[in-house]
């Protein structure tokens, strides 16, 4: 059971943003997390790992930032990791990510592929879903429960106002959701072990592609910061006066009941 | 010789949902700037009933693919069957709703049509250059950007549901029978059983108004007045991550950049501090209420009511004051 968790740097949840021009959100001093998802995945390969044995590799596209997530994720017990980092790779949409990531997963041998559900920071939740269509496999998004076993994979994943339960043949592309499981902690052997293994990185030419081929067909004009809300009104009166102005407030002034 | 914009349209119990008619209504906006066709692409089993209800939106053009196969959505019979349909008619852009079915279906589709996505969309305008920009928040909402597509074509969309109002403009379409076929490639997963949730409440994602608690609730059950008051305004319940992290609702109803991102017309907030990556989640919200004991809570920051007191007092007499304002 060889499996490739894909697994992404990204700002951590209390980040401010801030622009340093109106194409460029600042990276500075910002902390950086391995996307929390993306642990759920980790973890869900290292359980499968530790029941049916194999390799877990995990698989990230970005900056040297990167190489903090693919250590984490090393220190958690997965067994090796690719980076793929190159100049051309630092302002890409998501068909570009998919391209390059379905490359440098094809040079591996893989049962399944998984991911978090979502990236927190460009939310596009669209990449492991496009490699699966590279690949020509299956994939199932926003899973709660996985169970694999005589090569298929079974899957509970969320819908709007429900679940279902899907059965695919492997390999496929697994996306986790929170509730799949609770991600470990590095253990300090871990860390240690860690520093050890295998970290490649690969440059878009390493993996025979060219920067055109890859071109992304999104662009980002421009980014903004949302206006600041105001602080408004604060209702005033004994908790009954306060609650029947404010019912009449949003009822007659901001008319939204 | 690309031509339309082109909405696929959800349906649930036998009529198009909400989110869809958002995107009719901005499609049909969106075509008559453009010059442009709009056309409902509708996939199901039973289903050709629903082309009046699009005309109704606006659609001058209705794709039907009623099929069995298609009865329960199922990503490979799905990306199938629309593929082929967009290869063959050369759309200048698809709109999705940014639903569990959009999310999933439109990058497979996009991938297999060699097309760029947008996800998450908020807003969109007509543009002379790259035919249409969108504005989607990224980082929970903390930055918004505005993309295009500046060359390929189709362009693609997922829409977040309640970023558009649903407007009336009556048509009579033509309805264009889909001839389904699926490749075998496309059958290999297997959709064994659906279960779906009878909580009787609006989707947290698709609400108009939510009413969220934090850790302020202090137990679980303490949640029963929440409901009390979102059910009489027919809301959604939300939570924070605090609470949820208590064991104080489920992860499910977790509004914030770890959870949902909610834009509803009226937000709620009890016992809620607003920590940054909260504020992130329902920061769009066009109403927002606070009611917190803390005056320095970040939450009132944001908030255009609030309320200093014990929310365990003021909620229930919100509510009874609710209910003779809905009576």
């Amino acid at each position: 059971m060889n499996i490739v968790v894909l697994v992404k740097q990204v700002f951590d949840t209390e980040a401010k943003i801030v622009l340093s021009s109106n194409t460029q959100i600042s990276a500075d001093g910002v902390t950086q997390i391995m996307n929390p998802y993306d642990e759920n995945a980790v973890e869900a390969a290292l359980q499968l790992k530790e029941a049916q044995g194999g390799e877990v590799i995990v698989v990230s596209m970005g900056s040297q930032k990167a190489v903090e997530a693919l250590r984490t994720a090393l220190a958690m017990g997965a067994d090796r990791a690719v980076l793929v980092d190159d100049p051309a790779l630092i302002e890409t949409d998501e068909f570009t990510a998919a391209q390059v990531l379905a490359k440098a997963i094809s040079t591996q041998n893989y049962d399944l592929i998984l991911s978090g559900k979502v990236a927190i920071d460009g939310q596009s939740s669209q990449v492991p879903a496009r490699i699966a269509e590279i690949l020509g496999i299956p994939h199932a998004n926003v899973v709660t429960k996985m169970e694999i076993k005589d090569g298929k994979a079974e899957v509970t994943r969320e819908i709007d106002g429900g679940i279902e339960i899907i059965e695919m043949p492997l390999p496929a592309v697994v996306t986790a959701q929170k509730s799949l499981n609770d991600p470990r902690y590095p253990s300090v052997p871990g860390i240690m072990k860690a520093k050890k293994k295998e970290l490649k990185t690969l440059s878009l030419a390493d993996l025979g592609l060219s920067a055109d081929e890859v071109a992304s067909k999104m662009a980002v004009l421009e980014y903004s910061l949302p206006p600041a809300r105001q602080a408004g009104r604060l209702v005033q009166g004994d908790p009954a006066q306060a609650a029947s102005e404010l019912a009449s407030l949003l009822h007659s002034e901001a008319k939204v009941i | 010789m690309s031509k339309g914009i082109w909405v696929v349209v959800e349906q649930a119990q036998g009529s198009i949902r909400k989110v869809s008619l958002e995107l009719l209504s901005a499609g049909a906006k969106l075509a008559a700037e453009k010059g442009e066709e709009l056309a409902a692409v509708i996939l199901g089993s039973g289903i050709g009933n629903l082309a009046g209800e699009a005309g109704q939106y606006g659609a001058d053009k209705v794709f039907v693919a009623d099929d069995a196969k298609l009865a329960d959505y199922s990503t490979g019979a799905y990306t199938s069957v629309l593929a082929k349909l967009i290869n063959e008619n050369e759309p200048n852009l698809v709109l999705f709703g940014n639903t569990a079915v959009g999310k999933d279906l439109a990058p497979r589709v996009a991938q297999r049509a060699g097309a760029g996505l947008a996800s998450d969309c908020t807003a969109m305008a007509a543009d002379d250059a790259a035919f249409v920009t969108f504005s989607r928040p990224l980082y929970a909402g903390k930055v918004n950007a505005k993309v295009a597509s500046p060359a390929a074509r189709p362009i693609m969309a997922t829409i977040r549901p309640n970023s558009f109002p649903v407007v009336e403009s009556p048509k009579t379409p033509e309805v264009v029978n889909v001839a389904v076929s699926v490749d075998a490639a496309d059958l290999r997963a297997i959709l064994k059983e659906v279960i779906m949730q009878a909580s009787g409440r609006v989707p947290l994602t698709e609400a108009t108004i939510i009413v969220s608690g934090g850790r302020g609730m202090k137990a679980p059950e303490n949640f029963s007045i929440l409901e009390d008051l979102a059910d009489v305004l027919g809301a959604a319940v939300g939570a924070s991550r605090a609470a949820v992290d208590s064991g104080l609702r489920d992860y499910e109803f977790q509004v914030g950049q770890t959870g949902k991102t909610v834009s509803p017309v009226l937000y709620i907030a009890c016992g809620i501090s607003g920590a940054i990556q909260h504020l992130a989640g329902m920061f769009s919200s066009q109403v927002i209420v606070a009611i917190n004991k803390d005056p320095e809570a970040n939450i009132f920051t944001v908030a255009d009511y609030g309320i200093v007191g014990d929310l365990f007092e003021i909620v229930p007499l919100l509510t009874e004051e609710c209910k003779k304002i809905k009576a």
